[in-house]
């Protein structure tokens, strides 16, 4: 910006040499239907403009005309990569809501589930960076070859692998078998081989350094302020993890550190996720080893709670719910009026709030850093939209 | 809330601050390799996959003593057809005992109301009265239609079916070329037999089974008990049923 010519005219009067240039919506370096509305000075951004809502689906507003457990299906698909956890933040803020014992055996398939799709969403967003970065294909298909793996180990304990719909509150949908555990504990052992070969394949890329290195440095207070959660705040080194914050479930049983980095750039952000997959496989090795044989209530058709569904009616109140999903805090909140459906509900998706700081991040930077930035703000947009 | 969210994360940084060695590095991922080679090391890595895709590369590597992989994990899928777990689910069908029309689905459309996207539709069959027919002792559904174009098979109608008459199937080639009538399954098309969901779901028909044995016991024995001491007790709660 220091180099340029010094303008003929004054810039309020004339600005003929900033182009306004659409990213988006249909483009898959945007992950799904997402705008930006980009300013440049010749290739550096100005001006960013992030644009969404081209996939709002009403989410909150149809699980108010339904039932507490039909909703868990729409959590699903919120953030498809990673309908566990989902299922999981909607399952704790009922439980909030309506007081449900939980079975001690499904605490810890619930968190067995959940830091299998940390594995496998950090897995797969480490590939789309890539991706982004203009490596096409090898280093994603590498990323998706072994998240195949986790997902039949979702189709064989809930049925889908995607859309699970697994969790319920109080527990489970279904108990999982002996053999699915052995199963479980296969890939957990393989799992570090994998992680090794892509940080290899990766880490010390020259052009991965730098195209990452230094881009899109998010500063600390910046994120705290604009309440950014999940690995893109810890990658700024402000160490909070709801997981060790408010420790729900069952996490404070089981020994594992919250990685951080210190500049808060791309590259803090992917490395972040690295070792956080290091961190999941070391509570996934606790968790199978200790799990307990007895299974209280699991009972299917889910009447897990305890009761049928149908008649499932929690007294007046609010409850606000919240877990660690592999993206932030996903948090729920219900309100309830007494009758099987909920007068309010409301996600806080961390996808959309992370999004918001895209603008800061982007300023200064080429189009092509944009790209990166964006992927490595690590969104889907079934949840920023709902 | 707000006090909530004030003292819990500084209370965690003291617990955390000796647990997390990582926090003060200058920077994460420190290079391991020398300059330069960091590209070279990454494409003798592609290079070590896509010859352990050929069996050929995987003998060589097996040769050279080298990680051979996962080799090649693709299937062609109309030829191959991949292997599915007992629990996998893809679409709805309704259950019934021995023939065809003794099935469970009482039209209660409990299913109806709670299912999500609203896919299933039912009506009950009645006479010309209006009053609900019956057979095998249950009212029955004149039309019972599932949409499969909307259907997410999300399990939620399984889920609060109180009678067990309806369950997932694992068929999933629905694909069709028009898309009215023809992506509509009536009662006809649904309809499958008890016997063929304990044959794609044993483990699950068989808790089901247990139920329905259980109940239907339960059934009986109050049926006895109404009978037997019906002209001892004519007033008694259970003789009315």
């Amino acid at each position: 910006m220091a180099t340029r010519q010094a303008p003929l005219m004054p810039e309020s009067v004339l600005q003929s040499d900033v182009l306004e240039v659409n990213l988006g919506p249909q483009h898959p370096s945007t992950h799904g239907v997402f705008r930006m509305i980009a300013s440049l000075d010749g290739e550096t951004i100005v001006k960013l403009k992030p644009c969404f809502g081209y996939m709002h689906r009403n989410h909150e507003q149809i699980a108010e005309g339904i039932t507490y457990i039909a909703s868990f299906p729409y959590t699903d698909r919120l953030d498809y990569l990673c309908s566990m956890t989902n299922n999981f933040g909607l399952a704790v803020a009922i439980e909030k809501l309506g007081g449900i014992p939980i079975s001690e055996r499904g605490e810890y398939i619930r968190v067995i589930m959940a830091e299998l799709t940390r594995l496998v969403n950090h897995t797969a967003v480490t590939g789309f960076l890539l991706n982004d970065m203009g490596a096409f294909g090898t280093p994603l298909l590498y990323a998706f070859r072994e998240r195949e793996k986790i997902l039949d180990l979702f189709e064989s304990a809930s049925g889908s692998r995607m859309m699970c719909n697994y969790i319920r509150p109080g527990g489970v949908r279904e108990d999982v078998t002996d053999a699915w555990l052995d199963r479980a504990r296969g890939i957990v052992r393989e799992y570090p081989r994998f992680l090794d070969e892509f940080e290899k394949l990766l880490r010390d890329n020259e052009i991965v350094r730098q195209r990452t290195q230094n881009v899109g440095v998010l500063p600390k207070d910046l994120a705290v302020s604009a309440s950014i959660t999940g690995p893109m705040l810890r990658a700024t080194g402000v160490n909070y993890d709801i997981r060790k914050v408010d420790g729900y479930s069952i996490y404070p049983r089981f020994n594992f550190k919250v990685p951080l980095g210190s500049i808060g750039d791309v590259f803090d952000r992917y490395y972040v996720r690295v070792l956080e997959m290091r961190e999941s496989l070391k509570i996934l090795e606790q968790a199978l080893k200790d799990i307990p044989k007895t299974s209280p209530h699991l009972s299917p058709k889910g009447q897990a709670m305890g009761k049928a569904p149908r008649t499932f009616k929690p007294a007046k109140g609010e409850a606000y719910g919240r877990i660690e999903s592999p993206k932030g805090e996903l948090g729920f909140f219900l309100v309830s009026d007494g009758t099987p459906r909920p007068y309010r509900y409301h996600v806080r998706a961390p996808s959309f709030i992370n999004l918001t700081i895209l603008e800061d991040m982007c300023l200064g930077h080429k189009v092509a850093d944009a790209i990166v930035i964006l992927g490595s703000v690590d969104i889907v947009l079934g949840e920023v939209d709902r | 809330m707000s006090a909530e969210n004030s003292v819990a994360p500084a209370e965690s940084i003291s617990r955390e601050r000796s647990a997390s060695s990582s926090g003060n590095d200058a920077r994460l991922g420190q290079r391991t390799t020398p300059l330069g080679l960091g590209v070279i090391q990454g494409m003798l890595i592609t290079l070590r996959q896509f010859t352990g895709t050929y069996p050929v590369g995987r003998w060589l590597l097996r040769l050279l003593r080298l990680d051979k992989g996962d080799g090649l994990v693709t299937i062609s899928y109309p030829e191959v057809k991949q292997q599915h777990d007992e629990r996998f689910r893809y679409f709805p069908f309704l259950v019934y005992d021995g023939t065809k029309d003794n099935l469970r689905c009482v039209a209660c459309r409990i299913c109806e109301q709670e299912c999500p996207p609203q896919c299933i539709h039912i009506v009950m069959q009645k006479d010309e009265k209006g009053s609900p027919v019956k057979a095998h002792g249950r009212t029955l559904p004149k039309t019972f239609d599932i949409d499969v174009s909307i259907c997410m098979s999300c399990r939620i109608c399984v889920d609060v079916c109180p009678f067990d008459a309806i369950e997932m199937d694992n068929t999933y080639e629905h694909a069709n070329y028009a898309r009215g009538r023809e992506m509509v399954m009536d009662k006809d098309r649904l309809l499958k037999s008890n016997e063929y969901f304990q044959k794609i779901k044993p483990s699950e028909s068989a808790v089901v089974d247990a139920r329905m044995g259980a109940k239907k016991a339960k059934e009986d024995a109050a049926a006895a008990a109404a009978a037997a001491p019906k002209p001892a007790a004519p007033g008694a709660p259970e003789a009315k049923v």
